[in-house]
């Protein structure tokens, strides 16, 4: 029974971080730059989410087809304009120019929207239900089955469209791809679009569940770190993989250790990953 | 001893007469000054040196600020808590870094920021020891006045900056400095040759943990009070990076002019734009970073000379 509740809390929460963690893991893995503004991308689109309901009394699951091309552009337009300019200097200074964008569009955050915490209601609530004995709220479940969509759309777009074959590619070999044609400056420009895409659709999703502030963004990134190392960099299979194994982690750990030991846990788990295995748990040797 | 290397430590005893000139504010802005220093020039032996990408700054800072500020809740005076704090930032240095620096480039980034990760929530979660997300109250030492004291902080912080910039110096001109040169250059070569780069790269990483702790230690006694989101922010740890590549890296004295420079800047910002100084603070990364990724050290007079004779 109980242990039924943590393994379906697990499964939520675990596609749920699976979310946040693709567009992270892709923009590491295809552009080898750690994207710092990820975090301050989701509570964008929290925000946005919660702005359209407010408002035009939009459900968050249509704000999805809202926020999807708006963060999808504002990527793709960082990228081209700022990131491109350094994408081949060492990690140092990727990694801070990420921090300075993300100080920006936090500190943005902050003056228009405060810091206050925000929580988007849903009227009338739509309660929950009860599966194999463990209960669980309906919008996490509709969350949940939005965040393995989003999951599987990314793996037929990868999979299936030239654009996806192309991103493959460049992640693979380079200059292989160069040689075969593939302009790699416009695909990173793609593969980073479809990165804050992402993000901005895991805002939305989080915007169902948790409340909304400029202050979390913080923790989003954190997941999206452990999420990537755990699970493998780059690839779906991985992000997924690792979502569920930081998910059931945390729930067991808050389970039996109580929730604040929670974090501590899933970083030194992290640090576990790092030393011992650090191409993750399906991803492949020195393919970094 | 090169000659870049005399001018900073002429800088750095500049910055002693600062008291003889300025009133409480200038002694507040000199502490400060002097603190960015240290954090600036420790991060150098790691991150301009040996060529990690380390984000463990704001950890060390926070383990020795809680680790002095404990010692001194019981009862500790400041200089033996402080010196306790470097040598045990030291030791867990060294062997974390051990642990740690076996990872490369992005691998290594992301461990040495979940260290400050790591430590916050530990210490957030050790109640009993260190307050929690409650903070810390570390007693005041003595009543003298308030002018007394501020100097004598100032003169603590300054006395580490003094510390480390020889500490830089010294570790430049040995072997140990060569060795980490070299593993910047081409690791694997070094230790192709006979270099044992694990240890090399082990003791820098403790040096440069052990002062930056102390200079935690000196802040943790210095603002009375101490709490985990204070002293494990992540601005700790990417602020010395930044004022290491506003001077140029691995010059020690391109380093000290950067963390000086900055101070600067970062004052001039907080007090005329309070609400948005952290955005400000944001842009001037990225025009940094996109115009002038070699530092302040990289305009040269040469370039305006060379133009000058084409013209």
């Amino acid at each position: 029974m109980q242990a039924m509740q943590i393994l379906i809390n697990a499964l939520v929460l675990g596609s749920l971080y699976a979310c946040i963690a693709i567009g992270f893991s892709l923009v590491w893995g295809v552009l080898n730059v750690i994207n710092l503004i990820h975090g301050s991308f989701i509570v964008l689109g929290a925000y946005l989410a919660f702005g359209l309901y407010q408002s035009l009394h939009l459900s968050p699951w249509y704000a999805i087809f809202v926020a999807a091309p708006l963060f999808f552009a504002l990527g793709y337009v960082i990228q081209r304009l700022i990131l491109n300019r350094v994408i081949t200097a060492p990690v140092l200074v990727t990694l801070t120019l990420t921090f300075g964008l993300d100080l920006i569009l936090n500190n943005a955050m902050i003056y228009f929207f405060t810091a206050d915490y925000r929580k988007l209601t849903l009227s009338p609530p739509l309660g929950s239900v009860s599966i194999a004995g463990a209960v669980v709220p309906v919008d996490r479940l509709i969350a949940t089955a939005t965040a393995l969509l989003l999951t599987g759309l990314l793996y037929l777009l990868l999979r299936r469209s030239r654009i996806g074959r192309a991103i493959v590619a460049v992640r693979l070999d380079r200059d292989a791809a160069v040689l075969m044609g593939v302009h790699v400056p416009s695909i990173y420009a793609v593969a980073f679009g479809l990165g804050a895409a992402l993000a901005g659709c895991a805002g939305v999703l989080m915007a169902l569940i948790f409340p909304i502030s400029p202050l979390t963004s913080s923790a989003y990134l954190g997941k999206a770190f452990v999420v990537c190392v755990l699970g493998g960099l780059g690839s779906v299979s991985g992000a997924l993989a690792g979502g569920l194994l930081l998910a059931l982690v945390e729930s067991v750990g808050s389970t039996y250790l109580g929730p604040s030991h929670a974090t501590t846990l899933s970083f030194l788990l992290l640090i576990i990953f790092l030393i011992l295995r650090p191409q993750g748990l399906v991803g492949r040797k020195g393919f970094e | 001893m090169t000659r870049s290397n005399i001018a900073l430590l002429i800088l750095i005893a500049c910055v002693a007469a600062l008291p003889l000139f300025g009133g409480a504010y200038a002694l507040r802005l000199g502490t400060i000054a002097c603190m960015y220093a240290v954090l600036a020039l420790s991060w150098n032996v790691v991150g301009g040196f040996a060529g990690y990408p380390s984000f463990a700054t704001a950890a060390f800072f926070g383990f020795g600020a809680y680790f002095a500020g404990v010692l001194m809740g019981k009862g500790w005076p400041l200089a033996a808590a402080v010196v306790a704090a470097a040598i045990a930032a030291l030791i867990a240095a060294t062997l974390l870094g051990a642990v740690l620096l076996r990872l490369r480039g992005h691998y290594f980034a992301i461990a040495s920021l979940s260290l400050a990760e790591v430590l916050r929530e530990v210490v957030n979660n050790a109640t009993d020891l260190t307050g929690g997300g409650m903070g810390l109250n570390i007693p005041l030492a003595s009543g003298s006045g308030v002018m007394a004291e501020a100097t004598f902080y100032f003169y603590a912080m300054w006395g580490v900056m003094l510390l480390t910039a020889i500490m830089v110096i010294v570790v430049a001109q040995t072997k140990l400095g060569f060795a980490l040169n070299c593993i910047r250059q081409n690791e694997t070569a070094s230790s192709m040759v006979g270099l044992n780069t694990t240890l090399a790269k082990s003791i820098g990483f403790g040096l440069s943990a052990c002062f930056v702790a102390a200079a935690g230690g000196i802040y943790a006694a210095w603002v009375h009070y101490i709490d985990p989101s204070d002293v494990f922010d992540i601005l700790y740890s990417v602020k010395p990076i930044v004022m290491a590549l506003m001077g140029g890296l691995g010059s020690p004295l391109g380093v000290a002019c950067g963390a000086f420079l900055y101070l600067g800047l970062e004052e001039v910002v907080w007090r005329n734009y309070i609400q948005i100084h952290t955005g400000v603070l944001g842009v001037l990364i990225v025009l940094l970073l996109l115009f002038l990724p070699h530092g302040l050290t990289s305009l040269r007079f040469d370039r305006l000379r060379r133009r000058a004779k084409h013209a």
